[in-house]
């Protein structure tokens, strides 16, 4: 068994990276995530594994950093919250298109604007929908306790150097900020031996040059650098799909819900059960790629499934998309930081699905 | 006497680096960007550190300089590259890591990260060209457009009350600890282009030297975008950049050049 801590969702997250081996962080402080970035300085990373610790002068700065240190082959990450990963975009797009591997955490708080320093999930949208500019996809990973704050960290960095892809920890400001018992993998070594088929190390005699890029001017060569990416996605939706069930086998009604959202409704599902209603909780923990193929063939049991969002209705879309229109979906968000109780989640099943 | 007569291993005088590509520029004729990119590249190949070298080239003009460099290099987006160069450096300190960027890159949409990248005295090196003029998107004004000066959109020239004032970046970086060889040098004459040089030797020197930023200025002439002919717009740099944008050494280990 590996060391029990107990631990915020944030420092989980910065432990974890120290222990994946990870290479450097550039970040720059935003609330509800600052404690990732102190907690690595406070673990004073240079001399515990050598790894890089740096405090860059914007977001913008920090994911350029990245850019410029996934490109040397190093397990490079950062994080922010809302705000701050919109500044991040348009080097997100850059490091997508270049195929770079690197993990990029998100704990989100609520929008649109500055909006809110509380919990949120608004930004499903633009997480696994890209997010910048041009066709990609970020691997993207939905945490739903401590626990999982510290296991997708490296499980993050697997996924990026696998696929050559920027992975993205879609938290947010619950998750970072409460505190449960987590526990942490054992310790790995930093990486000596890079790829030495694109990283950019300088040239030894024995390659030729590697260039970081993401430009292609001339059309059908940009176009086979989109069909590329394309190909790389759609090998993800077949091979790295995760979700999990509780009480799927015999339920009727089905939630639809990831992260915090999904801790809500697994207490709803049991306050439903004991009410006779035979619901289930189906959580997403890849949002890209999104679970559609167990979402699809749950519909044919289900009479009916009810998505719950920290947000307007996100994900709700690509649950429709899954269902078909085989039965009815329905959506229950709170947003703001407003978080939904359980009894609220199962007396908007019964009115939205149940009773309509 | 044939071609084949006088092309001799003893009658060689002068041979391109191996470390320029035979790709064709894309530059204009008479731009002063492909001797920059030479005077660069006989430095890398002269010091032997191809293998340690990395690049990184702008948004602009000279966004393909990987394309003509034979080295490792990395395309930043716009303005980033002293970001960019400040993640490889920091994950690879041994490495000799320099950025190449365009006025409007480094002085404009990159201000911030040419600032802090100085201030934080990261050991690489920043080459700026500084021809007062964004080239590629086709002349528009620049952060050092001079006053007065016409551009596509300063067409009755840049009027300074409205516009703001020419950036001197490179005074700026200057007044900052961390940067520890500053300078403003030239490539329109065999002597400027010699002077460029070895102020690139002197910067990438530095970098073993581990004491901050290297930061050199290039004024250089942009002659289709201020619609002149080469010989002209030499003429027009000397005669109107230079006063503003005076050459020389502006800061020297670590120490400001009193004049």
């Amino acid at each position: 068994m590996g060391e029990l801590r107990l631990m915020k969702g944030n420092e989980a997250i910065a432990e974890a990276a120290i222990r994946a081996g990870c290479d450097a962080y550039f970040g720059y402080p935003i609330t509800p995530q600052s404690e990732i970035m102190e907690y690595l300085a406070a673990e004073q990373t240079h001399k515990r594994t050598g790894m890089v610790f740096l405090q860059a002068e914007s977001e913008i700065a920090a994911i350029n950093m990245v850019y410029g240190a996934a490109g040397t082959g190093k397990k490079v990450m950062t994080s922010s919250s809302s705000p701050g990963i919109s500044l991040k975009q348009e080097g997100i797009s850059y490091i997508a298109g270049a195929e770079l591997p690197c993990l990029i955490v998100n704990v989100v708080r609520g929008g649109p604007g500055l909006g809110t320093i509380q919990p949120s999930q608004a930004d499903y949208f633009q997480a696994t929908k890209g997010g910048g500019h041009g066709d990609y996809h970020l691997l993207v990973l939905a945490p739903a306790s401590v626990q999982e704050m510290a296991d997708f960290v490296r499980l993050g960095f697997e996924l990026a150097f696998k696929y050559r892809n920027p992975t993205m920890i879609l938290s947010d400001g619950m998750i970072g900020q409460m505190m449960e018992k987590v526990e942490l993998f054992d310790a790995q070594p930093r990486a000596k031996e890079f790829d030495q088929s694109w990283v950019i190390t300088g040239t030894p005699p024995d390659r030729k040059k590697n260039v970081i890029t993401s430009l292609d001017l001339d059309p059908a060569d940009m176009e086979r650098h989109n069909l590329v990416l394309l190909e790389k996605y759609r090998r993800m939706q077949k091979e790295e799909v995760r979700y999990e069930e509780i009480e799927c086998e015999d339920a009727e009604y089905f939630f639809v819900a990831f992260g915090s959202s999904a801790r809500i409704c697994q207490k709803a599902v049991s306050i439903a059960r004991g009410e006779g209603i035979k619901a289930g909780l189906i959580r997403p923990i890849t949002l890209f790629p999104f679970p559609t193929g167990v979402i699809s063939e749950r519909a044919g049991q289900a009479k009916g499934m009810l998505t719950v969002e920290l947000n307007t209705g996100q994900m709700v879309e690509d649950v429709r998309l899954a269902v078909n229109g085989k039965i009815k979906v329905a959506f229950h968000g709170r947003m703001g930081g407003m978080l939904p109780s359980p009894d609220e989640l199962v007396n908007a099943l019964k009115e939205k699905i149940i009773e309509s | 006497m044939e071609a084949k007569d006088i092309i001799k291993e003893e009658n060689l005088v002068y041979s391109k680096t191996k470390l320029l590509t035979d790709k064709v520029l894309t530059y204009c004729p008479g731009c002063g960007h492909g001797v920059v990119h030479r005077m660069i590249m006989e430095v890398i190949e002269e010091m032997d550190i191809r293998q340690d070298v990395i690049g990184i080239s702008p948004v602009g003009c000279s966004v393909f300089a990987y394309d003509f460099m034979d080295i490792d290099m990395a395309e930043a987006a716009h303005g980033r590259a002293p970001a960019v160069a400040t993640g490889i450096k920091r994950c690879w300190p041994d490495k000799y890591v320099f950025t190449y960027q365009g006025d409007g890159d480094l002085a404009a949409i990159g201000t911030a990260e040419t600032i802090h990248a100085c201030n934080r005295g990261e050991n690489i090196t920043i080459i700026f060209i500084n021809n007062g003029i964004y080239g590629m998107t086709g002349g528009q004004m620049a952060p050092t457009t001079l006053k007065g000066m016409q551009t596509s959109t300063t067409p009755f020239g840049r009027e300074v009350e409205l516009m703001g004032n020419p950036l001197m970046m490179t005074e700026l970086v200057a007044q900052l600890p961390g940067t520890w060889f500053v300078t403003r040098q030239a490539v329109h004459k065999a002597v400027n282009v010699r002077r460029t040089k070895k102020a690139i030797r002197k910067a990438f020197e530095s970098q073993k030297l581990k004491k901050g930023l290297s930061f050199i200025e290039v004024v250089s002439n942009c002659n289709s975008g201020w619609k002149m002919k080469p010989v002209d717009s030499n003429k027009w740099m000397e005669e109107n950049m230079f006063p503003f944008y005076s050459l020389g050494d502006i800061k020297v280990d670590g120490e400001l050049v009193q004049k």
